[in-house]
């Protein structure tokens, strides 16, 4: 499977802020990437990176196997974006904010076209009125036509479900579903909620204070025969540095004080047999986090990363 | 880049704030029309009252549509950059403030192309407004007023020029306003790309303007050997230029000539010059930008 | 004896004087007698306006006279700034009503031509002229050059040239000298464009307050009658 986007070392400064650092990833073809974090993560100022909005301080991004600020309007051309809170032209109407960006993307789009685009997003009945006139969900759903209707092969959304109604939030997830599976778009979503990125994506990353804490399968990460086995040791770094040389290394997690590793529960004996092989002292093991709420401590509040704070 | 162009203006045309330029000159033209109609001979006495006791001044003669469109120009062009500003200074902080800036520069345009386009478009509007301005200031004061000679009112003298050497002369100033005015817009664009919202690049605009004409005008001696040359508003009534007629030895008029034209030629000069670093500065201010609206 | 050779060397010295006094009013009476005889006329002509703050092109003008002292000058077709006062072009207003002395003031040359210098002092106390001098070719009895002093309108100054009406006394060429007051407007008003041309405006300023106008007449319509009207 080919990689569509291709993440190397991406950072984001902003004065002294670091707001994206040392960011890697990928995205395959077909995926839907799931882009989990906190408000306030990153994850918009990577998406305005992947749009060319905002300039990488440093890092490099491939997408369609070309480097985009070299061939920006080339790899542009394939990809629809939604961008938090789709903003179009208050004072024109769905159907002429649709025309407009259509060219705008680069196609000479038909009447047929835009009025079917409509459809598709359920807005055919109000394709004259003007968009001052619209909910947040209708300018949501609007904002999704505008994006799919140069039929990209790349589509960003983020936070698409922000400010939508449970019933919105279901028509989200089913066309994201249909564009994935039907139309064979690649997809990358960030969300701050968890539950929204399970039912949808294939693969996640999970991003804090701009830096990559885990990404990979979601069915793998999710997986509820694991566990989240937290370990004390008398010297952490140390032991961690004996654990990245072990069998071990794949299962442990980044990023927090404590030793963490996810792990069939079945397996925690085997693991405390070799700490000791390994010579390090034991303070505790404890194994009553669930992976579920590892993740949402990260993408939740901010006592709960504290909690796993060293 | 034309259909660029296109899109930029269906925009600015669609948009109803466009129309109070449009309405607020035809108004104000109107007004002036109707009280010269009611009130020309009093007006032009306030005027010119004080040579009553050397000339049989004619009043009536003086009060024709060629002498109000040059009244209108006189009085408006002072006050249409701020009409100006309405529009061009909201052509990217609008969109910022909108929200829709960020969509707009994800698409696959350049930036460049982007910006003159929305400058090109600020231009059409320019032209649009004078062609507007024209309509009202010259084409229907003459069909109210009739044509005759112009007579222009300088500080220290007073200029004639004959009627049938009049209609070029106007062609000419408003080609000459539309550079100006261009030039206003090219400000308000580069405020426009510094900005997130519209109010700041329209409000700057005008105070720039405010400011740099007030210095302009104020016959300072520190300021008009250090500052005057150097700002623009000092060129922008180059228009008038082509109304100072130029005399023989007998001082007598000569027909079909300008008293200073390189002047006015430098005039033209600076302003395009301003335009070119304002319209580069824009380009260059938004390719670097972070779009973070 | 001797009373009565001192009064005749008194007449002989004082009869040139009375002689020429009578000579002089005789000439003033001919240039006027030729004057009068025109009743009305109707000129077309130019008239080039030189006033140091007003730029204005040569105007064709229609100059319209009706005895004994109404006179216009109109450009039909466009605007011209007759000066006030041109009135006086009018050369019966110079030698006009009632009575005056004639004063001998001696010969000089006018364009190389030489004239009789006459000073006329109008007998009425409150008539606008208070002095003319009129500088009359003899030969000719035209009047070339006159200076007029007025009580309420300035003084102002006639240079006159003749050709074919020269029997009526009409000029073909007239130039005409006035006073004019200082221009001057605010540039608040005005909105200048300062083209560099203001500082020698500024330096030509108080150089002088005259004008002149130089009227060259194509043709006269002599006598053929004129409406009251046309002078409104």
């Amino acid at each position: 499977m080919s990689a569509i986007i291709d993440v190397h070392h991406l950072s984001k400064q902003f004065k002294e802020i670091n707001a994206v650092n040392d960011l890697s990833f990928t995205v395959n073809e077909g995926d839907v990437y799931g882009f989990l974090g906190q408000n306030g993560a990153g994850k918009s100022t990577t998406i305005r990176m992947l749009l060319t909005l905002v300039k990488p301080t440093r890092g490099s991004i491939r997408i369609f196997g070309k480097d985009l600020f070299t061939h920006r309007t080339q790899i542009l051309r394939q990809v629809g974006a939604v961008i938090e809170k789709p903003d179009l032209y208050k004072y024109l109407s769905a159907y002429d904010n649709l025309a407009l960006f259509a060219k705008m993307s680069g196609i000479d789009p038909t009447r047929s076209l835009l009025l079917n685009q409509l459809k598709v997003v359920g807005l055919e009945d109000r394709a004259y009125s003007k968009v001052k006139t619209f909910s947040q969900g209708m300018k949501q759903r609007l904002g999704i036509a505008v994006a799919l209707v140069h039929d990209p092969k790349l589509i960003i959304l983020d936070e698409p479900t922000n400010g939508l109604d449970p019933q919105g939030i279901a028509d989200m997830r089913n066309l994201i579903l249909k564009l994935s599976r039907e139309m064979g778009k690649t997809i990358l979503v960030s969300s701050h909620l968890l539950s929204e990125v399970e039912l949808i994506a294939s693969r996640m990353l999970i991003i804090h204070k701009g830096k990559k804490m885990v990404e990979g399968n979601v069915a793998e990460l999710l997986d509820p025969s694991k566990s989240l086995v937290q370990i004390e040791t008398a010297h952490n770094a140390d032991a961690r540095k004996k654990l990245e040389h072990s069998k071990w290394n794949g299962l442990l997690l980044p990023g927090t004080k404590n030793i963490q590793l996810k792990m069939n529960k079945e397996d925690v004996p085997d693991l405390i047999a070799d700490l000791v092989g390994m010579e390090i002292k034991l303070l505790s093991v404890n194994p009553t986090h669930s992976l579920e709420d590892y993740f949402l401590s990260l993408t939740t509040q901010p006592g709960h990363v504290e909690a796993f704070a060293d | 880049m034309w259909k660029l162009l296109q899109i930029e203006l269906y925009k600015i045309f669609r948009k109803p704030r466009t129309y109070i330029a449009f309405g607020a000159i035809a108004a104000f033209i109107l007004l002036i029309q109707l009280a010269l109609l009611a009130n020309g001979k009093d007006y032009l006495q306030f005027g010119l009252g004080f040579l009553d006791d050397s000339f049989e001044i004619p009043y009536d003669k003086i009060n024709n549509g060629y002498w109000i469109c040059f009244l209108v120009l006189n009085l408006l062009l002072i006050h249409v950059p701020i009409l100006v500003a309405l529009v061009a200074g909201d052509i990217v902080s609008g969109e910022a403030n909108m929200g829709t800036l960020r969509l707009l520069v994800s698409k696959p345009i350049s930036r460049t192309q982007l910006v003159l386009a929305k400058f090109f478009a600020a231009v059409t509007y320019v032209i649009a407004l004078l062609a507007w301005m024209a309509l009202f200031a010259l084409v229907l004061s003459i069909v109210l007023f009739g044509t005759g000679d112009v007579v222009v009112a300088k500080s220290m003298e007073m200029h004639q020029i004959e009627k049938v050497d009049v209609l070029w002369r106007y062609f000419a100033a408003f080609g000459f306003a539309a550079l100006a005015l261009i030039l206003v817009a090219s400000l308000s664009l580069l405020l426009s790309v510094l900005s997130d919202n519209s109010i700041g690049p329209i409000v700057g605009t005008v105070c720039i303007i405010i400011v740099c004409t007030l210095i302009s005008e104020m016959q300072i001696p520190l300021y008009d050997k250090y500052l005057r040359p150097y700002l623009f508003t000092t060129y922008m009534l180059g228009w008038k230029g082509f109304f100072y007629i130029a005399v023989d030895g007998d001082g007598q008029t000569i027909r079909g000539s300008v008293e200073n034209m390189p002047a006015i030629l430098k005039s033209i000069g600076v302003i395009v010059t301003y335009t070119l670093v304002f319209v580069t500065a824009s380009v260059m201010v938004f390719r670097k930008k972070d779009i973070l609206s | 004896m001797k009373k009565t050779i001192l009064a005749i060397i008194m007449l002989c010295l004082l009869t040139p004087f009375v002689l020429y006094a009578q000579d002089v009013s005789q000439l003033v009476e001919k240039v006027k007698a030729k004057i009068e005889q025109v009743k009305d006329y109707t000129a077309s002509g130019k008239m080039k306006t030189n006033v140091s703050f007003l730029k204005v092109p040569v105007a064709n003008v229609v100059i319209y006279f009706k005895k004994p002292n109404q006179l216009k000058i109109k450009n039909e077709k466009g605007i011209s700034f007759v000066p006030k006062g041109t009135v006086s072009i009018n050369l019966n207003n110079v030698l006009s009503s009632g009575s005056y002395t004639a004063l001998d003031a001696g010969v000089d040359k006018v364009a190389g031509i030489p004239v009789r210098v006459v000073k006329l002092l109008p007998s009425d106390e409150n008539a606008d002229v208070v002095l003319s001098t009129l500088y009359i070719d003899e030969a000719r009895q035209v009047i070339l050059r006159s200076r007029t002093t007025t009580r309420d309108n300035g003084s102002y100054e006639l240079e006159m040239s003749y050709a074919k009406y020269v029997s009526f006394g009409l000029p073909d060429k007239i130039i005409f000298s006035f006073n004019t007051k200082e221009y001057k407007l605010p540039k608040g008003m005005t909105f200048d464009f300062d083209d560099g041309s203001a500082v020698k405006q500024e330096a030509g300023k108080t150089k002088n307050k005259k004008g002149r106008a130089e009227i060259t007449i194509n043709s006269y319509s002599i006598n053929k009658g004129l409406a009251d009207d046309v002078f409104k």
